[in-house]
């Protein structure tokens, strides 16, 4: 019983980071229907710019924790600006492939300045913090995911539903052309959208490092975990990300705790190829509105 | 008061994907303050002529290729859509086009996108007095609305934009009659109440030329006739064809015919 719940939270939390990763990958397509392959190289560099904040520079950790998001949100409006704003009105096609390079790219880039290693963060996060009920102990960076998650997606849910911008995002993936018509700015709508998934990905990626340790391969290897995630969830459901991260994170630590952890990292496409068996778009896709 | 006309188009042409002309040397005018309609048969080139203004032609890949249009004395074609619409020109496209999982309140709300962070909630209030449909759907999704309602939504939604000139991409399209004409109604209660210029686009011809102040009538990409509102309203061709009146003594078989030679004494 101990054991079960010990994973049930480890679970959740691992599923809201993957959901949150995912929720980032999400915007991107709903805005401007790009498939974003260099997710996991954004995700990875957010925890490199933590680690050498933290170990190198000896920023103080909450303040280091911000530099990196604000790094992270800059690092996503560049990576637009550079090399996505130019091929606005290509086929979409030349912007997915340029995504894929852009992978590449990033990933030899930080190879080249971390190596290959598997590096670790001091531990910074006060045992307070950690849960004890009975014989279950909840570690503190658990803890911290869940609060973490729970602050992001409360205040993404926020901005989407009541600010502004928020909801000049959500007119540009529902209807480009009447977005232009009204004004709205589009490539500011785009921008955005890196700029916010570059800085949820990099925020996942610390915590992330924070559990599994940090290495360059297994980082940008969450990117590919974004793809069964979002299509379980549906490709266009900001929610469904959520709630597609939380049911890989949940199906990966049961199965890592009671069959295999060999498996862990196969079951999750098995259970995806079942489920979109049942539900091509996935559990949360939009339901087409079809009248008008 | 200025006198120059709101908006000049001197003889553009517009070509789309490089190679398919559509515009073949369009011009006309409009004045401050009034409703100009511009009629004429499918595929004439009236939305094309909209786009040309609004500057949403870019994204459909067509361009201006020669001619000016002129807006408040500034050159504006092949300009972005950001810029145009700052400048006051919105466009109501055609075939309605709500944000469909948007709230009807939120499709309002990206109506002030060109004036972003000043206050709108007065505006908003003026858009539920001008559409009262409105008010009780605020909360739910456009995409479940019907055509009326939306075609209130997607008027109210471009008012908030405090438009100077508003292009209207035949806004009774699939209406019931009565709600073609509130619709109507109200777009001359706004074009009276708010100064708004407004050039009508619309296949129903008796609707527009009752409440426009001045028409064209284009055909294969070219005006081929122009003139008041009431004398439109008088021509022999725009009856037949257009208010679908047969003239006295045709029968509807002699169409193809008529319209050959109608078609020569234009040109
Ligand atoms: N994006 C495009 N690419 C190529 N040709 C186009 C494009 N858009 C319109 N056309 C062509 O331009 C011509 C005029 O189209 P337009 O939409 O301006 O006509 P319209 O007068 O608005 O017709 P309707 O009353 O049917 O809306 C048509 O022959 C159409 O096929
Ligand atoms: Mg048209």
């Amino acid at each position: 019983m101990e054991f079960f719940v010990q994973l049930l939270v480890n679970g959740i939390s691992i599923g809201f980071l993957y959901g949150l990763a995912a929720m980032g990958f999400v915007m991107i397509f709903k805005s401007s229907s790009v498939l974003n392959f260099a997710h996991g190289e954004l995700l990875a560099a957010g925890a490199f710019i933590f680690l050498t904040l933290v170990t190198w520079a000896k920023i103080p950790v909450f303040v280091a924790f911000l530099v990196t998001l604000a790094g992270s949100f800059l690092l996503g409006f560049i990576v637009e600006r550079l090399f996505l704003r130019p091929l606005i009105g290509e086929p979409l096609i030349y912007v997915i492939m340029l995504t894929v390079g852009l992978a590449s790219i990033f990933k030899g880039l930080m190879l080249l300045v971390w190596g290959g290693n598997l590096y670790i963060y001091p531990d910074f996060l006060p045992s307070t913090i950690s849960l004890q009920w009975g014989n279950i102990n909840i570690p503190p960076v658990y803890v911290v995911a869940i609060i973490i998650g729970l602050f992001f997606l409360t205040l993404f849910g926020l901005f989407f539903k009541y600010s502004s911008q928020g909801i000049y995002m959500r007119s540009v993936a529902d209807n480009q052309t009447a977005s232009l018509s009204l004004g709205v700015n589009v490539r500011r709508v785009f921008a955005l959208s890196w700029a916010i998934a570059a800085l949820v990905a990099g925020m996942s990626g610390i915590v992330l490092g924070i559990i599994n340790g940090i290495n360059v391969h297994d980082l940008s290897s969450v990117g590919l975990k974004v793809f069964p995630v979002v299509i379980l969830g549906g490709l266009d459901s900001i929610g469904g990300a959520i709630l597609g991260g939380l049911i890989i994170g949940l199906l990966e630590t049961f199965t890592g705790g009671y069959l295999s952890p060999s498996l862990r990292d196969v079951i999750p496409y098995i259970a995806l190829v079942f489920i979109l068996m049942v539900k091509p778009y996935g559990l949360f896709g939009l339901v087409e509105i079809e009248r008008v | 008061m200025n006198t120059i006309p709101l908006l000049q188009i001197n003889n553009i042409s517009v070509v789309y994907s490089d190679v398919i002309q559509v515009l073949k040397g369009v011009s006309l005018t409009v004045e401050r303050g009034t409703i100009v309609s511009l009629l004429g048969s499918n595929g004439a080139g009236k939305t094309t002529t909209l786009k040309a203004i609004s500057g949403l032609l870019k994204p459909e890949n067509g361009r201006v290729t020669d001619g000016t249009i002129m807006f408040d004395s500034k050159t504006v074609q092949n300009s972005a859509p950001e810029d145009i619409t700052r400048m006051g020109i919105i466009q109501v496209l055609e075939g309605r086009q709500p944000f469909k999982y948007l709230t009807i309140e939120e499709n309002l709300r990206v109506g002030t996108a060109t004036r972003w962070g000043k206050p709108y909630k007065r505006d908003m209030d003026m858009i539920y007095e001008y559409f009262p449909p409105l008010i009780k759907r605020r909360k739910s999704l456009a995409g479940y609305c019907s055509g009326g309602e939306l075609q209130m939504l997607v008027i109210g939604r471009a008012l908030l934009a405090h438009p100077k000139l508003l292009l209207l991409d035949e806004p009774s399209l699939g209406l019931a009659p009565l709600v073609v004409k509130e619709i109507f109604r109200i777009i001359r209660r706004i074009n009276e109440e708010q100064g708004t210029t407004i050039i009508l686009v619309e296949q129903n011809a008796a609707m527009a030329l009752q409440i426009a102040h001045y028409g064209y009538v284009m055909e294969n990409g070219k005006i081929v006739m122009e003139g008041k509102a009431e004398e439109l309203r008088e021509n022999p061709d725009v009856r037949e064809f257009y208010l679908g009146m047969a003239a006295s003594g045709t029968t509807k078989s002699y169409r193809n015919v008529k319209s050959y030679k109608r078609r020569k004494r234009w040109l």
